[in-house]
């Protein structure tokens, strides 16, 4: 890891002047051709802990979950140096460590123990990191973070005193109801309050169509008048 | 819990572990995709009216290069979207096919000069062009599901890239194929009509295919519940 830490420093070009190495989100011809190397190398080139890690792998697929655990968590920093590389901001860092772990997960028949393992996975973490990347990118087009909208600006269509009117009404509503003979009540109740038809109500009151009619017109002139007795 | 932050997730991830069996090299797996496309040519082929097909490109040869130029996409394309559907691939690998179709476009827009040069040539009519959007449609239904399908076993971290690919060189395989029926000599509007049927099948795998694909690996949603629920129950 020092080597490739070391991409990311200032460079003193052959000339003697002080130039900003290129840009880290972009692979170098250097670095890709690495790459390349680092994942087809052969056993003789493969360092003991890229050895260990294939071999630690190979038993996952196997079904090893003890050589699994202690695989992923020895992936952990060196995902998070990917990530660091790749410019993610720091906050973010361990979504991309969650997403390279799943990735794995997800992915773990796709290796070969023949290949670096490192390799293979700092391909995998490089892309993600990107994929995250540009995630986040697309949402910060699209949404605006301002905390105190909710507080600053009230809604023009709130209105705190209707649901207590509404309530008000009903009540008064039920309490006038309650002052009707007993026939108009149930009149008002079945045809208006709930929204039954003539014929319903006549079955359900054992009464005629015409009764239930007249019924409700002398309750709903009488509440007529109460209501208006009551507003004047 | 402890103070190692992702403990949880490993520890589910490992629990919910079950053996996998390591997929073979994408170059035989590719091999294994073609092979089903064969024994469908086999098929089609004792169908089809193989002597009349013969000397039809032997009489013309910029069909033979058409011919030629379809089949090697076919290979091509799917060697290189198995390539592709590994997370580790390199983009390059989409490039492969792209030689073997540009000598499948030239030898087929060659084609299109064939009106003024031999007129006499029976072309065909917009009708059974439209016989061969039909075919090569239907054709590539089946071998579309059929490479989704192997594609997904392997996880590919590029979805519509990976799927494109695949959507070439199924369509290729759709076009080697419909020269078993195709009793005409191409020209211009049915070679548009073919045109438009692979780009068709393309778009289709790219928005079909790239969407299974990304559903798999970016929708991580069904994965982090287990692995939560195993975490949980292990805490």
């Amino acid at each position: 890891m020092p080597q490739r830490l070391q991409l990311n420093v200032m460079t003193l070009p052959a000339d003697g002047r002080l130039l900003p190495s290129p840009f880290p989100c972009k692979a170098t011809l250097v670095s890709r051709v690495r790459d390349a190397r680092m994942v087809k190398a052969g056993p003789q080139n493969r360092s003991t802990d890229d050895l260990r890690r294939g071999a630690q792998m190979a038993a996952a697929q196997a079904g090893d979950r003890a050589a699994y655990e202690a695989l992923l968590r020895d992936c952990v920093p060196l995902i998070k140096a990917v990530a660091v590389r790749q410019a993610v901001p720091l906050d973010l860092v361990d979504d991309v460590v969650q997403d390279v772990l799943l990735t794995v997960h997800r992915a773990r028949q796709t290796y070969d123990p023949a290949r670096s393992f490192t390799g293979w996975l700092r391909i995998i973490a490089e892309r993600r990191a990107i994929d995250l990347l540009r995630r986040v990118g697309r949402q910060r087009a699209r949404e605006l973070h301002v905390p105190l909208t909710f507080e600053s600006y009230a809604d023009e269509n709130a209105d705190p005193a209707g649901r207590s009117d509404y309530a008000a009404g009903s009540r008064r509503v039920k309490e006038v109801l309650a002052t009707l003979p007993e026939r108009q009540r149930e009149a008002v109740q079945l045809l208006v309050l709930a929204e039954q038809s003539l014929a319903e109500a006549a079955i359900a009151t054992r009464r005629s169509k015409g009764a239930l009619k007249v019924n409700l017109h002398r309750a709903l002139k009488a509440l007529r008048a109460k209501f208006d007795e009551k507003r004047l | 819990m402890t103070a190692f932050p992702h403990d949880r997730l490993i520890h589910g991830l490992a629990a919910e572990l079950t053996p996998v069996r390591r997929l073979p090299p994408p170059s035989l797996r590719a091999l294994a995709w073609l092979a089903a496309v064969a024994v469908i040519a086999v098929c089609l082929a004792a169908f089809a009216d193989i002597d009349a097909v013969r000397q039809r490109l032997a009489a013309a040869p910029d069909l033979w290069l058409a011919v030629l130029g379809s089949t090697l996409t076919a290979v091509l394309a799917a060697i290189a979207a198995f390539e592709l559907s590994l997370p580790d691939a390199p983009r390059d690998w989409a490039a492969l096919p792209l030689p073997a179709a540009l000598l499948w476009v030239a030898a087929s827009g060659f084609g299109c000069l064939r009106v003024w040069i031999a007129p006499q040539t029976h072309v065909a009519a917009l009708s059974e062009a439209r016989d061969c959007l039909v075919f090569i449609v239907a054709l590539s239904v089946p071998l579309s599901a059929l490479l989704l399908v192997m594609l997904r076993r392997a996880c590919p971290l590029r979805p519509g890239l990976t799927a494109a690919v695949g959507g070439l060189a199924v369509a290729a395989a759709a076009a080697t194929l419909l020269n078993f029926f195709h009793p005409y000599d191409a020209a211009a509007a049915d070679l548009s009509v073919h045109a438009a049927a692979v780009a068709a099948v393309v778009a289709a795998n790219r928005a079909l295919g790239g969407r299974i694909f990304a559903g798999r690996i970016f929708a991580a949603a069904a994965l982090p519940n287990d692995v939560t629920a195993a975490g949980a129950g292990s805490n």
